[in-house]
């Protein structure tokens, strides 16, 4: 038994896939707590499946995937801007319109295209297919979008917050705004090839989910949910070795797992954890 | 309670008791204080601060069209003295939100221009010269800071890029906190205060970004009488600092009682000016149009002998609850609405 638990850090591939699987954690996990406290669950799941077509066609045309799949992904979020700007509907209904048109427009090309690539790895990921290549490219990006979030934590915190206080200030507003969609991009065709674009969604909203359950004070928020992450690529690629099951799903299903336990047991906001633990504001004495 | 029930006596100069009871202690007290402010300014002993003649914020000729075609303000000027805290008033959709924002620099101005401290609004932007505090429906109280972390928030336009708090910036956020008298609260998440509490961390924000001129979205919602008057307290003596106060207001009841100006708007600004000047009846009037209530109590309601003094009371969409009578505890007239 042991030997099985032990093995799967043994062995090339498997190192790997761990490696790749930790590094983007860390980065989406980051970048979750700022779509969890923005309201963007739904933007980032848009995102992730309107890169398809972009993918597609830069696989055909032989440019850098992540070109392909970060164009796709402003696209989809410009679009949604002025479509929502420019009707009477709501931008979340806009966005469902502009998303799950573009996958589909995405799978069609991939059909026509006959690209040399399994429609199932850019779905799922390969994450046991890397190439020490892929590990170092994921990796770097995937470390560089970290960096960039967390030296920016606080201007990006205060938009979310209080996005008047922002500008008032004279915060950079726009830049912030794309910039963390650009972020959002990178992380997500970083993601391609380890989780692939239908799951990246879970290691996008869950970890920052956790995250906001565990604690009021954003720089724990941000510990949680890379420990949460982090802990369950390593645990669910484990599992996935010892059970011979898809990688990709059994991280997500460890991640789920942690956010149950999370959302029952958390310290004061969990379900039964936080019973006993409800604090009153009392009205202090004023001038 | 009793004081402003006692204050409508004096100013009135009548031994009839205008009062109210436990429910709707709010309403009742903005409304006697109204009338009492009403009466108060007719016998002309408003007292008031002299405030001086340097530009705090002047609006001139501006009109703010949005993207879809509508017009929300429109030729409007209007200038508010330093060391002063004005009221803006208005029914809801009379542009003060857009008002606020044109101030900021958020909306584009289709014409007309914009100067705070005698600088243009962007440059008075860039050197934090204004504070914005938000209404406390548009914050979200489950978010994740505390509040202290809120208040450092107001020093972020004073720290360089990587926003790391000096000695400086942690002794401004604990002067500021110690002020409105928060600082034992600072590691509580915003969530877990009162509305009143609330309210005065957002003012500590304010007071920690060194701002000269602060805008205040209706600030008095959701606030007991006790906070809102020592909300009011604490803004006498930031203006008596020299700062600038933009108060948007629909609680008509409070605003001579702390406004040193108003500016009464609606699509434009109607009139704008001190307020023993401008907040009058025919002005209200005029800002609200239908919406106003009056209610006159005089003649047979008011008095048994033939005096002909009147109490008006002035709501906006609020229906005030007034009780008259020899006693607290059997009225003899109860409450009327006439619209």
């Amino acid at each position: 038994m042991l030997e099985l638990l032990i093995a799967p850090f043994t062995i090339d591939f498997m190192q790997q896939a761990m490696l790749t699987a930790v590094l983007l954690s860390v980065a989406s996990a980051v970048l979750s707590c700022f779509l969890v406290l923005r309201g963007w669950a739904l933007m980032g799941d848009a995102i992730s499946h309107a890169v398809l077509p972009g993918i597609v066609l830069a696989y055909a045309s032989g440019i850098p995937v992540v070109i392909g799949a970060f164009v796709a992904g402003m696209i989809c979020t410009l679009a949604t801007g002025y479509l929502s700007e420019n009707s009477r509907l709501k931008e979340d209904t806009v966005m469902g319109v502009v998303f799950s048109g573009m996958f589909g427009l995405g799978v069609v090309l991939f059909s026509v295209m006959r690209i040399d690539v399994h429609l199932d790895e850019i779905l799922f990921g390969d994450i046991l297919g890397l190439t020490w290549a892929d590990v170092l490219q994921t990796g770097l990006v995937a470390l560089a979008a970290s960096v960039i979030i967390w030296f920016q934590r606080k201007d990006l915190l205060v938009q979310c917050f209080d996005p008047q206080h922002a500008r008032v200030i004279g915060l950079p507003v726009k830049a912030l705004h794309y910039g963390l969609l650009v972020l959002l991009s990178i992380v997500i065709v970083t993601a391609l090839k380890v989780v692939g674009i239908i799951l990246i969604i879970a290691l996008l909203i869950a970890p920052g989910a956790i995250g906001y359950l565990m604690t009021d004070r954003f720089d724990a928020m941000l510990f949680y949910a890379v420990a949460a992450a982090t802990i369950s690529s390593v645990l669910g690629i484990v599992i996935s070795f010892v059970l011979d099951s898809a990688p990709a799903p059994t991280i997500v299903l460890v991640l789920m797992f942690i956010f149950v336990l999370v959302f029952l047991f958390a310290p004061v906001h969990g379900l039964i954890g936080g019973r006993r633990a409800r604090r009153t504001a009392v009205e202090p004495q004023f001038h | 309670m009793n004081s402003d029930v006692s204050n409508v006596t004096e100013a009135a100069g009548q031994s009839q008791r205008l009062s109210g009871v436990d429910s709707g202690v709010v309403k009742v007290s903005s409304a006697a204080n109204e009338s009492g402010r009403a009466t108060r300014r007719k016998s002309g002993n408003e007292p008031g601060n002299e405030p001086g003649n340097e530009p705090g914020i002047a609006a001139k000729n501006i009109t703010v069209t949005y993207n879809n075609g509508h017009t929300a303000l429109r030729d409007a000027s209007f200038s508010i003295p330093n060391a002063t805290i004005c009221a803006l008033v208005g029914v809801n959709g009379s542009g003060k939100s857009t008002l606020f924002k044109a101030l900021m620099g958020f909306v584009p101005l289709a014409s007309g221009s914009v100067e705070i401290l005698g600088k243009s609004a962007g440059r008075a932007l860039k050197r934090n010269t204004v504070a914005y505090v938000p209404q406390n429906e548009d914050v979200d109280w489950d978010f994740p800071v505390l509040v202290e972390d809120v208040v450092m928030m107001g020093r972020y336009g004073h720290m360089n890029f990587l926003r790391r708090p000096s000695a400086k910036d942690r002794s401004q956020v604990e002067s500021a906190l110690q002020r409105v008298n928060m600082w034992e609260y600072r590691h509580r998440q915003i969530g877990q205060l009162s509305g009143g509490q609330k309210k005065r961390v957002f003012l500590a924000r304010a007071l920690a970004q060194e701002s000269r001129v602060i805008l205040l979205d209706e600030p008095f919602t959701g606030v007991d009488v006790k906070t809102e008057e020592s909300i009011i307290a604490l803004m006498r003596s930031m203006r008596d600092e020299g700062r600038v106060m933009l108060v948007s207001t629909h609680n008509l009841g409070s605003v001579p009682q702390f406004c040193d100006h108003v500016v009464l708007i609606n699509r434009t600004v109607l009139a704008d000016g001190p307020a023993d000047v401008v907040f009058t009846r025919k002005n209200l009037e005029h800002a609200f149009g239908g919406v106003l209530r009056f209610h006159v109590l005089g003649g047979h309601e008011l008095h048994d002998d033939d005096d002909a003094r009147e109490v008006t009371v002035i709501t906006d969409d609020e229906r005030p609850f007034v009780l008259y009578g020899e006693n607290d505890d059997a009225p003899e007239h109860q409450s009327f609405d006439k619209d």
